[in-house]
């Protein structure tokens, strides 16, 4: 019997008819993509108020008395969670797995779109939950994003009425949410890809994504245990995480739980989830890189293997986290290991990039602009990482800006460098014109060099043993002066960069009517998402019929063909010569 | 955190081996018969059994790491609080007949999807309202289980919670029986199907997974019912 594609085996089972349907409660995966997306970065531009609020206290001390000591603990705590979770997780997976998933994979939909639909209203209901926490009584929870116990839930913390329970039944959400769209991203890369597309011919985008997924619904089940069990201790007063401790003077109201649970509980979800965010952003670039390369990516194979490798280290390396909280010296040295092993499968990556511009023909765009941005603050992350990863550097480095820096540059700017090289390059199949260069090349020049003032300098204040955490430094003899001078220069420089991500913001809607044209396939691409019949693509994607794919994502320059590239549906017949085009195209 | 670990192990295995080592090592950019019409054809399974074997993959790490916490809380602590406030409680007996009911349940739950199998009507909905109603008995007889562990006092605090071992007693059950619930009301849209006379053939899939749903979440039980009883 001759194969059909999943797609095409029955009718489509939704078929927009009204606004509604088409625009809100729509199960199309792209008009999810973009809901999730919007949430996402509307989230994202409130995590960056608040980290602009803190800099401004930061830098200068003694000029805002408005921002109080717990508010700005407030700050950290929202900014830090906010970003991780709500801005980063929500607009890699759902927003850029909901976009591409089906389109590079040559689907129509996500295999279950209803479910889809659902996953970014509950996610949605998690944001408006986390976001109430800023307008009740006390105001959300100041423990820091890690919400260790006990602190977090006894009286002194900030938030400890109300916040915290918000932010935990949020994060509850949350992982709900994200466990209906993790289902379909899944599902639909096992199941619904076209005819033709093997798994190792899936573009990396994808197996970032998939791989990112996976991570999430194993390790999100982590966070819903110790939220669970924290709300618990903190509502009906149960003692999993809180010991015996006198609390402002009142006598204990719990007895013999264990912080250090909590603390491996969230960690064993926490350490994956910096790959859930790396792993798609490492996909994506490495298609940037090769299509604005015009040059197959170099090692393929190896960096399928090296994402199948990270994800599944990730979830060994937990307790790196931890090595101040108290461990067997045993422990200290297996997770130092595992924690160096990790390094290896991403230095692979690291130099394939580097490999994949080599002899390349670099169009010094502005996807490429910050596909290249990516590489040198993720190197510059990574090897601060290799650091930390030692027991015996951590200890001293641990309680400093030294990991503030580390962990902004290898988790907050990389990422977000792939986020706008993806938005760059990925808009115009959106919305079918393209972003104004000239803006967008000052956006990158101004993020990039503006991050690394911001970054470059806090390494320094770690080595000189500037603690992180404190509202404000004070008079210490092992402070000097010049740390505050250079705490304000970091903050000019972050008030710079959150004041040009605003021409970001202008150029995201200018464009929108304003744009270039932008044709089917403006970089010409290779893979399925650009040779869609229209642009933007329709509900159902493809017309009448499934594209069906013969050859990888990556024949870029190919000796002997018309252009410079062979999309993936394009026949060998309609190329070279028969046997022609396969040959030292990649010597 | 070393059951977490072995855990975590068994994931990755399960992983590397699923994604077909054989797939990955394949040479995409080498010139592949274009004639081939299996190429990157995907296995014959439904989508939502893929699906429902994901959750599943989900709820044994929901429960995994329940599980390993609790142990750890169990060892927490060797002072002179000794087990940090950890003190066993009798398992009330009445979990031995719960037991037995979703034994039952799972039981009636297979013998409709035999029915199905053989597009038998009446033997489908016989066993899937056996099936559903031995699970509502299920969760009556932990709520008894919950009153009886209430009732007994072992404990201070709200429902005798300050000892961990009772908060956790409850907390399992009731994960373990929310997720029954979440059971019961795609075997509620199945059952409602089938009474407004939808083609058995078009309920088989619905019926299977019900089926293997429920005899997973018995073998989840069964883990529990075992932890809780050696503990």
């Amino acid at each position: 019997m001759a194969y059909v594609a999943l797609a095409d085996r029955d009718h489509p089972i939704h078929d927009p008819q009204t606004f509604i349907t088409k625009y809100i409660w729509s199960q199309d995966h792209k008009v999810i993509a973009i809901q999730y997306s919007v949430t996402a970065i509307a989230m994202g531009l409130v995590a960056l108020a608040l980290s602009i609020l803190m800099r401004l206290q930061l830098g200068f001390p003694h000029y805002f008395a408005l921002i109080l000591p717990s508010n700005y603990y407030q700050f950290i705590t929202m900014h830090g969670m906010i970003m991780v979770i709500y801005l980063l997780t929500a607009l890699f997976l759902g927003g850029f797995g909901n976009y591409l998933i089906p389109l590079m994979c040559g689907a129509r939909d996500m295999v279950f779109p209803y479910l889809n639909m659902v996953s970014y209203w509950v996610y949605l209901l998690a944001v408006l939950v986390l976001v109430a926490g800023f307008f009740v009584p006390g105001g959300p929870t100041g423990s820091g994003w890690t919400l260790y116990p006990p602190q977090s839930i006894l009286p002194g913390t900030p938030g400890v009425s109300w916040g915290i329970i918000l932010m935990l039944v949020s994060l509850a959400i949350f992982v709900v949410a994200f466990t209906m769209g993790g289902l379909n991203y899944v599902t639909t890369v096992l199941q619904a890809r076209c005819r033709g597309m093997t798994l190792m011919r899936m573009p990396l985008s994808v197996w970032g994504i998939f791989m990112a997924t996976i991570l999430g619904l194993l390790a999100f089940p982590a966070l819903l245990v110790s939220a669970v069990m924290l709300t618990l201790d903190s509502v009906i007063g149960t003692s999993f995480f809180i010991p015996a401790s006198v609390s402002m003077g009142q006598p204990p109201t719990h007895n013999g739980g264990s912080p250090l649970l909590f603390q491996h509980l969230f960690w064993f979800f926490g350490h994956p989830e910096v790959y859930i965010v790396a792993l798609p952003a490492f996909g994506i670039v490495s298609d940037l890189l090769s299509t604005h390369a015009r040059r197959h990516i170099f090692g393929y194979r190896m960096m399928v293997w090296a994402i199948l490798a990270i994800g599944c280290l990730s979830f060994v390396v937990w307790a790196h986290h931890m090595y101040l909280s108290g461990m067997n010296p045993y422990f200290g040295f297996f997770f130092a290991t595992t924690t160096l092993i990790i390094a290896v499968p991403t230095a692979i990556k690291v130099y394939n990039w580097v490999l994949t511009l080599w002899h390349g023909d670099i169009h010094l765009n502005v996807p490429m602009l910050f596909a290249m941005g990516f590489i040198f603050t993720f190197i510059h992350g990574g090897l601060t990482g290799l650091f930390l990863g030692n027991v015996t550097v951590d200890v001293p480095l641990s309680a400093t800006y030294f990991v503030v820096a580390h962990f902004h540059m290898v988790m907050g700017v990389s990422p977000i460098m792939v986020v706008f090289g993806a938005i760059y390059h990925w808009y115009p199949k959106i919305t079918g014109r393209m972003l104004n260069e000239t803006l967008g090349k000052i956006h990158f020049w101004a993020t990039f060099l503006g991050t690394y003032s911001i970054y470059l300098p806090m390494h320094y204040l770690g080595i000189l043993g500037v603690p992180r955490r404190y509202y404000a430094n004070g008079i210490t003899d092992f402070i000097p002066q010049s740390v505050q001078t250079v705490n304000a220069s970091i903050t000019i420089a972050a008030l710079f960069v959150a004041a040009v991500q605003m021409v970001f913001l202008f150029n995201l809607v200018w464009s929108l009517k304003k744009g270039k044209p932008a044709g089917s396939n403006p970089w010409r691409a290779t893979t399925l998402e650009w040779q869609t019949p229209d642009t933007p693509p329709k509900h159902g994607n493809w017309g009448a019929n499934l594209p069906v794919v013969y050859r990888w994502a990556y024949d870029y320059s190919v000796p002997g063909a018309a252009e410079d590239f062979v999309p993936q549906n394009v026949p060998p017949s309609a190329t070279a010569p028969a046997g022609e085009h396969d040959q030292g195209k990649h010597s | 955190m070393n059951l977490s670990v072995a855990f975590a192990g068994l994931v990755a295995g399960v992983i590397v081996w699923a994604l077909l080592v054989r797939s990955l090592t394949t040479k995409p950019w080498e010139a592949q018969d274009p004639a081939s019409s299996n190429m990157g054809r995907t296995h014959g399974l439904a989508p939502a059994r893929i699906g429902l074997l994901i959750l599943l993959a989900v709820i044994t790490s929901l429960f995994g790491l329940f599980i390993s916490a609790y142990y750890m809380r169990m060892g927490h602590g060797h002072g002179e609080q000794g087990h940090g406030n950890w003190s066993s409680f009798p398992q009330p007996q009445i979990l031995w007949l719960n037991t037995a009911l979703l034994i039952l349940g799972s039981v009636a739950m297979q013998w409709a999807q035999g029915a199905v199998r053989k597009d038998k009507r009446a033997q489908t909905a016989y066993g899937l309202i056996a099936g559903g109603l031995l699970t509502c008995l299920f969760l009556g007889g932990q709520l008894i289980a919950w009153r009886q562990v209430n009732a007994a006092g072992y404990a201070s605090g709200f429902f005798g919670t300050s000892n961990p071992a009772i908060a956790f007693f409850y907390l399992l059950t009731a994960v373990h029986g929310l997720h029954l619930l979440g059971g019961l009301c795609v075997w509620a849209k199945t059952l409602v199907r089938l009474s407004e006379g939808v083609a058995i053939g078009a309920l088989r899939l619905s019926v299977e997974l019900c089926t293997v749903y429920w005899h997973y979440l018995l073998l989840v039980w069964l883990v529990l019912f075992a932890l809780l009883l050696s503990t």
